[in-house]
């Protein structure tokens, strides 16, 4: 290359670019087919009489549904909650040099993924016919405390037994695989450094497994808030056994199954607020890097990665 | 199994060799004779290594020749198959009692890590806390340090290592050498004895060589002990009291750094330095 052209490839790279876009017409297409079905949803939510909005205006707020609301917000939290400590247990377990621990969290995994929940929530709940009482003592031999099984498993007890032993098996798994993700050099750095092995599980390790964890359990919860409406079935007044209640007098059970439905829509469209809130901060030191836009942002106000 | 091994070992080297850690000043690190396999496969076939106090001592060799491994052994973060290793006279890694060997329990071979700083090739820095908490957290959560002492320290010892202004920054935001400055004071934080440095500068941009040299340079002028797996041959020539040359799980030649890298006496030696130098 001789020195005479250089300047002027330079001066031309300095021009602003006016190159005619490539065209989309696929684009174009799918926008008309979605607008059309768009259309057709609307029209038929407005205009079909059936869907009797008024009806779901009356319950949306009413004492009923709200309480039910509340249980089956109580329930997700209580069955999660236990669901998360005891899979953090599981795996920690799981993961332990010790065989008989791993093979007994094992065996747990095998027994509580494999059997399904609503089978699990009705045996729970029906556990008095196996066990009629219940006692605390020495194994095989006085008990100190007895009781009637019955009277201490309400629908309430079984459901989140049901719920949150089933899900510790499957937040097991995702503990155990956040804490694999985590990278051997850091165990070795804090051993290095004195720090005993649950110090290093502690301080080290679960927090950024924690990066690995939160996705997953946040969308275990979601999935937790609508799989309580399985204990409906041993007649836990939760919010699809409280709109069941209320059709089962009046016979609207469209507009009821609506307003069951909205609200669980609502409550997971809060949820996964917080999962996004909640994903951030467990990403600390990675996504920290100059100042992007925040996930929320980018979900609620678009933009950012949207092709012009 | 692995505790017979070393109690046939005992029962050699017992016999002539008294425990070192009786002398009044024993060496800082003492190695006799150790052995370590990964299953059918020895990668160190007895090695016998003596490192006197305030002493730094460079580690050289074609890679897969045991270096690493044998200064990991030294921290036990490998279990040693045979041998003794000492470090300031104690033990490493078991206890001998009535002329048999006992494991240590998990607490106590952490309290024995505790004096010994460990620099690794990928820094190993904790990536979700800062510069700063990376310093303060082993001697806030093993030393039980106050945290505003520790936040102290941590500050003095970053300002050492050229990083003061960069406390608050996250691992990710710093580069590979800063990176590597922060471990070093990391490692410095619990006022270890002895230093272990796994090719500190292996995984670095070459322009980013020079200045963890640079703090190497300095500790190794404070007295302190070190031992260094390195290929950087300029360091070794400069700093090292004495250089060894691994190969194939052995020590094949050891000597100080003038008469080794310039009239290696072992062909192998001869050879492996004609290729770097």
């Amino acid at each position: 290359m001789s020195a005479g052209t250089l300047p002027e490839a330079r001066g031309r790279a300095r021009e602003e670019i006016v190159a005619v876009p490539v065209r989309h017409p696929g684009r174009w297409v799918t926008i008309a087919v979605i607008a059309v079905l768009a259309a057709m949803l609307a029209h038929t939510l407005v205009t079909n009489p059936r869907f009797q909005w008024g009806v779901v205006g009356q319950y949306f707020l009413s004492q009923a549904i709200l309480s039910g609301l509340v249980r089956t917000i109580e329930l997700t939290a209580v069955a999660m909650a236990l669901g998360i400590l005891l899979g953090v247990v599981l795996a920690i377990m799981r993961l332990s040099p010790n065989p008989v621990l791993s093979r007994a969290s094992w065996g747990y995994i095998w027994f509580f993924r494999g059997t399904p929940v609503l089978v699990q929530i009705i045996l729970w709940y029906n556990l008095s016919a196996l066990f009629p009482r219940l006692s605390f003592g020495v194994p095989f031999g006085p008990a100190f405390v007895s009781g009637s099984l019955n009277s201490i498993i309400t629908p309430f007890v079984a459901s989140v037994l049901g719920l949150g032993l089933a899900e510790a098996a499957y937040m097991a798994e995702i503990v155990r695989a956040g804490i694999l993700s985590v990278d051997k050099g850091q165990h070795h750095a804090a051993a290095a450094l004195g720090m005993g092995r649950l110090l290093v599980m502690r301080r080290i390790v679960l927090p950024q497994a924690m990066r690995v964890i939160v996705p997953p359990t946040g969308n275990e919860t979601i999935s937790m808030l609508k799989t309580t409406s399985l204990v409906s079935v041993i007649s836990f007044q939760e919010l699809l056994y409280s709109a069941q209640l209320i059709y089962a007098r009046n016979y609207e059970t469209i507009p009821l199954l609506l307003v069951a439905s909205l609200w669980y829509l609502a409550a997971t469209t809060v949820l996964s607020g917080l999962q996004v809130l909640v994903e951030r901060r467990a990403g600390r030191g990675w996504s920290s890097r100059g100042t992007a836009p925040g996930a929320l942002r980018r979900m609620f106000m678009g933009g950012g990665t949207v092709q012009p | 199994m692995a505790g017979e091994n070393v109690t046939r070992q005992e029962q050699q080297t017992t016999a002539q060799a008294p425990p070192p850690g009786s002398g009044s000043n024993p060496p800082m690190v003492l190695s006799e004779g150790v052995h370590k396999r990964y299953g059918r496969t020895e990668v160190l076939k007895g090695i016998d290594l003596e490192v006197p106090r305030g002493t730094v001592c460079c580690v050289i060799g074609p890679s897969g020749s045991g270096k690493s491994t044998f200064l990991r052994c030294i921290n036990h973060l490998e279990k040693i198959e045979a041998g003794r290793l000492w470090v300031d006279g104690q033990l490493v890694g078991y206890a001998e009692r009535g002329g048999r060997l006992h494991e240590r329990r998990d607490r106590e071979v952490a309290r024995m890590r505790r004096d010994i700083g460990m620099v690794f090739q990928h820094f190993n820095l904790f990536p979700h806390l800062t510069a700063r908490e990376n310093v303060m957290e082993a001697p806030v959560r093993v030393r039980r340090m106050p945290k505003d002492q520790a936040r102290n320290v941590a500050g003095e010892l970053l300002a050492r290592v050229g990083m003061a202004s960069w406390a608050d920054r996250y691992p990710g935001q710093l580069s590979g050498g800063q990176q590597q400055r922060v471990a070093i004071a990391r490692a410095l934080a619990m006022r270890p004895k002895l230093m272990l440095f796994d090719e500190p500068t292996s995984a670095l941009d070459p322009e980013l060589v020079g200045e963890v040299l640079e703090v190497m340079k300095a500790l190794a002028n404070d007295g302190m002990t070190m031992i260094v797996v390195t290929h950087e041959m300029g360091f070794a020539r400069e700093v090292a009291d004495t250089v060894v040359f691994m190969d194939e799980g052995v020590i094949v030649e050891e000597g100080p750094p003038h008469e080794l890298l310039t009239r290696p006496k072992h062909e192998r030696c001869r050879a492996f330095l004609s290729k770097v130098l």
